[in-house]
């Protein structure tokens, strides 16, 4: 990996982190309407994962889908402008946080409805076959959605058609309040693998260069025609469930301290610098320059105008 | 004119579609090797070969996923539920996810997507294979509702179905499989939201979806007799609903009878009288009647079964109420 793209993965978390700490800051302004479910502390994931994507390749998301749509190369400001529900936003804001598409960048959604992306991204896995355009196709998903139906369904036929999909479980350890050991048996979600005939493995998802390593040989797998892998990513999701969570009652202080201390931005900047592939300086620009990004796609969601209330009735059939 | 069975028209519809674009893909329990469960892909999988008529897993809610996805990354899949009642354990994927992708995405996507699935009474079936759930899928925005009467009728609309560029709900009457129709030797197709007038007649008009259409049919033969002229109109589609021919026809006898196997409680009869209750409502000579599937399961005895779906002879005695 050249220092140009670890810098470019480096950029990426930061705008990811950047972007999350202004939406909860409009929140807190209320000028959100709605909630949003913040990738704070799980951004080595989204960006790890992505960086080894082709162009032409597809993700599909999840609710917490900021940090995907970004590492995808979605853009902020309509990005923002959709949270806030205004006409410039992806979706002319008929979508919101949960529900933004970006499709000129292979971006086939985000869901509101936990383990429901997963069979729509074996279903891009599936064309991808049929038409041998060896793309590959990125499922993101959370702890949780392993115990939906269609996580059991969707990777027994990846499975047993050798779809290239790569299936990136984030356990962050808790859907909403419950923490996964609590409805979950097994430590190593990956484990489950097994049982529908695919590689599985677990890894640091907070180590960014560690997501792209296991993700890229996954891809590389696929793109052979070798069939589906399931990754999954240890972290954690330094806020609540979403903004309004202050997530007191079912998790300590000293957890989340915890997990801070491990924090994906601040061990690959110290990655960087330890082994001399950027100075400090480089890196405070890099910073400098996301706070500016972020600060004008934030201007800019504010300043645009909201949809007029007839346009509620576009869009509904092609 | 050609002689074949419904289900032989709806395997012509899916080959004649397959062979125009190659986009159009099968998925469903059984359509592959055994040509479906009521043998409306039969041959298919020969001709196109096994990933393009695909047997699914019994894994009803993410293969209808699956051709979302397939969908939204330009193919035209057309899926196969083995009886509508799946669509309870499908409806995530159709309700949440086919229904309102395009809308959510601010219309950046088109989900070109089929479901076919059979609905409908009559061969003991119980209460788990014998629904009419078209008030289900009526009831939600973003899907287009077919329900075809006759052969003919399911052949032109099925690949009036497959070209369209949203999410299509297909819902055949399991009953009609096996029966012999006419349908046009050369190609065609009927479009959405144009309802057809079957029988002409000025005294009542009555509405009516699916197979019921053809018993409509059958009782107003039977009424012709007496003197009592019924105009029977064919719903075709419930989304796009094609409530003028309903209303210029209640415009002229004064009477309307809506008929449709679905359950009778909140279903789309209520739906479709109170729709059109302000056009007709001062041309009404009586009130607007209905027939539909009483709400109890569809029990599974014959002798109970036939007791609470509808049939010829009680539109027959439906429409002589009404008209007194």
């Amino acid at each position: 990996m050249t220092k140009s793209e670890m810098l470019r993965m480096y950029e990426q978390m930061l705008r990811i982190r950047e972007f999350e700490n202004q939406v909860f800051e409009l929140y807190k302004q209320g000028l959100m309407p709605g909630l949003a479910h913040l990738y704070i502390g799980e951004e080595a994931v989204a960006v790890g994962a992505c960086a080894a994507l082709n162009e032409n390749d597809y993700i599909v998301s999840t609710h917490r889908g900021h940090g995907h749509l970004i590492a995808r190369g979605a853009e902020t400001k309509p990005m923002m402008a959709e949270i806030l529900g205004k006409k410039t936003g992806y979706c002319k804001g008929k979508g919101g946080s949960m529900h933004i598409v970006a499709y000129d960048k292979g971006i086939l959604g985000a869901n509101g409805i936990v383990g429901a992306g997963i069979p729509i991204a074996t279903g891009a896995g599936y064309k991808s076959k049929l038409k041998g355009t060896k793309q590959v196709t990125l499922s993101f998903f959370g702890d949780a959605a392993c115990n939906q139906g269609t996580f059991h369904e969707s990777l027994n036929m990846a499975a047993v058609w050798k779809l290239p999909v790569v299936y990136i479980i984030e356990n962050n350890l808790y859907g909403i309040s419950v923490n996964i050991n609590r409805v979950t048996a097994v430590e190593d979600l990956s484990v489950r693998a097994k049982g529908y005939g695919m590689p599985g493995v677990t890894i640091d998802g907070n180590n960014v260069l560690q997501v792209y390593e296991t993700v890229r040989k996954a891809v590389t797998r696929a793109r052979k025609d070798e069939g589906p892998t399931l990754i999954e990513c240890k972290t954690y999701r330094w806020k609540g469930h979403h903004v309004g969570d202050p997530a007191t009652e079912y998790r300590s202080r000293d957890e989340e301290n915890e997990w801070k201390a491990k924090c994906p931005i601040k061990t690959f900047e110290s990655y960087l610098l330890k082994n001399s592939i950027a100075e400090e300086d480089e890196l405070e620009e890099i910073k400098n320059s996301i706070i500016n990004e972020i600060q004008k796609a934030v201007q800019f969601a504010k300043e645009s105008p909201y949809p007029e209330p007839e346009e509620a009735f576009e869009d509904l059939f092609a | 004119m050609k002689e074949i069975t419904y289900a032989d028209a709806i395997c012509e519809a899916l080959d004649e579609e397959m062979a125009k674009d190659e986009n159009v893909i099968l998925l469903g329990e059984d359509v592959g090797i055994i040509g479906g469960n009521f043998k409306t892909s039969v041959g298919l999988r020969d001709k196109y070969g096994e990933w393009r008529v695909k047997d699914t897993p019994i894994s009803e809610n993410s293969f209808v996923g699956i051709g979302i996805g397939c969908a939204f990354t330009g193919l035209r899949p057309v899926v196969e539920l083995m009886f509508a009642d799946f669509l309870a354990i499908s409806m995530d994927q159709v309700a949440n996810q086919a229904a309102k992708l395009r809308y959510m995405s601010g219309g950046q996507v088109k989900v070109p997507l089929t479901i076919r699935m059979p609905i409908g009474g009559g061969r003991s079936s119980a209460a788990q294979h014998s629904q009419s759930l078209q008030a289900w899928v009526a009831h939600i925005p973003g899907l287009k509702v077919v329900l075809p009467s006759t052969a003919a009728e399911a052949k032109g609309l099925l690949k009036t179905a497959i070209a369209d560029d949203n999410p299509v709900i297909f819902m055949e009457h399991k009953m009609e499989y096996n029966k012999k129709y006419l349908v046009p030797k050369e190609e065609y197709t009927i479009p959405f939201g144009q309802a057809n007038i079957v029988h002409e007649g000025e005294d009542l008009t009555i509405a009516a979806t699916s197979n019921l259409v053809i018993k409509s049919k059958e009782a107003a033969q039977e009424l012709d007799k007496e003197g009592i002229k019924v105009e029977v109109i064919d719903l075709r589609t419930l989304v796009p609903l094609d409530k003028e021919t309903i209303i210029n026809s209640v415009k002229k006898t004064g009477r309307l009878l809506i008929v449709d196997e679905g359950y009778l409680n909140f279903g789309i009869s209520g739906e479709i009288a109170l729709s059109i209750m302000n056009d007709v409502f001062y041309y009404l000579d009586a009130p607007i009647m209905r027939l539909g599937t009483a709400s109890v399961p569809l029990p599974f005895s014959p002798a109970l079964e036939f007791s609470v779906i509808p049939d010829t002879k009680k539109i027959y005695g439906k429409v002589k109420e009404i008209v007194g």
